[in-house]
């Protein structure tokens, strides 16, 4: 079995119009033209999409889930950027 | 389910030693329902579980594919020809968004597949047993694919998020298989008498090797505790085997079939029905390789990959070609 391993690429749908596109899973294919077709029959065979990406698998940057903590903490004690933080009385109505 | 529970835990248990704190954080983890997602630090065990158990999966809904492929070409009308191109389309699916799964964990579709045809790996006993007639194609969808909606429902929650994922996915694309098949046996039953005799001789055929789909019983199980500790499972084998009883025994009644379980009987006190005793020589011979079908199964399976190694490797001899005419 010293057969090459065949790349991985990343699949994303998008249902419909008006909607971003989605991860859904991933495919192995030797170019993309081939990858799109095996997408196509692996993932969408009930009507789930209008439109395919895909996309190398290894040209995705990752950040490492070991350090969410330092990348996402921050935002945390910013509370001042929720809407919530600030008073408007009610007279004023909605805002 | 098609994992059945074995997850033969045979190779080496005693890795390097795991802190215990952050045993401690993972667990915590777990029981607070959140999810464990690849790069996340998990437990070799966990890890290897989980290999073990969505290769096992992804396995059967390829070899799944051999014995309902087998009435392709003979179903007796167009309208049940499509669905069950359909079916075996989406069971091949179905093994490549699990095949998918277990890469996330580090091993590779390649190897995993290896495995397979070199007899190293374990798939679903059930597809071992010959599809003698179209009404075996009926009972199949009814049975078989009833019994994994059974066991793939609670896998949706595993706490595992690429298998979960995957099970959503597989889930609601199974409950036409099942339809599918229970039409079958419907309109079997109700046909002639030689119709409705292939229907019962095909209940006769695959409802203890249904039965035996859920794995072996608790008090034989070894992994199920960490299994259900990790929540990977949600449900012990024997569990799910009595939510199948008990939502199958109806179903046959209104076919009109006869189970054949002279012991079968309805538990008013407890609400389920009581089956008899499973035949556990069977179901380990079997999976040791000697069911009717084991090795007509990999054989097949070997020839496949076999034929289609010129293509995989004039895929990727095209796509490298059209990759250096563009570099230069
Ligand atoms: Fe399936
Ligand atoms: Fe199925």
């Amino acid at each position: 079995m010293s057969e090459r391993a065949m790349p991985l690429w990343e699949v994303f749908i998008r249902s419909r119009n008006g909607l971003a596109h989605k991860h859904v899973g991933s495919v192995h294919a030797a170019d993309a033209a081939m990858a799109l077709q095996a997408a196509r029959d692996v993932y969408t065979r009930r009507g789930e999409g209008l439109s395919l990406w895909v996309v190398p698998s290894s040209a995705i940057t990752a950040s490492d889930p070991a350090e969410k903590d330092m990348m996402f903490e921050p935002t945390g004690s910013k509370i001042y950027r929720h809407p919530t933080f600030y008073k408007v009385p009610d007279d004023v109505g909605n805002m | 389910m098609y994992t059945q529970g074995l997850l033969h835990a045979k190779d080496d248990d005693r890795a390097a030693p795991e802190p215990a704190d952050r045993l401690a954080r993972f667990q915590a983890r777990i029981d607070a329902e959140e999810k464990i997602e690849p790069n996340d630090w998990m437990p070799e065990a966990y890890r290897r579980t989980l290999v073990r158990m969505i290769s096992q999966h992804a396995h059967s809904e390829i070899v799944g594919m051999l014995p309902e492929g087998n009435w392709l070409t003979r179903a007796p009308s167009l309208r049940r020809k499509a669905a069950l191109l359909a079916k075996v389309q989406d069971e091949g699916g179905h093994g490549l968004y699990l095949y998918a799964a277990a890469e996330t964990l580090g091993v590779s579709r390649e190897e995993l597949m290896e495995q397979l045809l070199l007899g190293k790996a374990k798939y679903s006993s059930i597809f071992n047993y010959p599809t003698l007639s179209w009404a075996d194609i009926g009972a199949i969808g009814w049975l078989v694919d009833g019994a994994a909606i059974m066991n793939q429902i609670p896998l949706c929650r595993c706490s595992y998020g690429p298998y979960a994922r995957a099970m959503i996915r597989i889930c609601k694309e199974e409950s036409f298989h099942q339809r599918q098949g229970f039409e079958i046996m419907l309109t079997l039953a109700r046909g002639t008498s030689e119709q409705k005799a292939m229907a019962q001789d095909a209940l006769d055929r695959w409802w203890w090797p249904s039965l035996m789909m859920f794995g072996p019983s608790d008090t034989q199980s070894q992994h199920s505790d960490a299994s259900l500790r990790w929540k990977i499972k949600r449900f012990s084998n024997d569990e799910l085997r009595q939510k199948f009883v008990d939502a199958t025994v109806p179903q046959g009644r209104f076919l009109g079939l006869a189970f054949p379980d002279a012991d079968l009987r309805y538990d008013e006190a407890a609400g389920h029905w009581r089956f008899g005793a499973i035949d556990w020589a069977e179901f380990r011979a079997v999976l040791a390789g000697n069911g009717p079908c084991n090795r007509q199964r990999l054989a097949q399976r070997s020839a496949a990959d076999e034929r289609g190694r010129w293509v995989r490797a004039a895929a990727t001899a095209h796509a490298e070609k059209r990759r250096a005419r563009a570099a230069e």
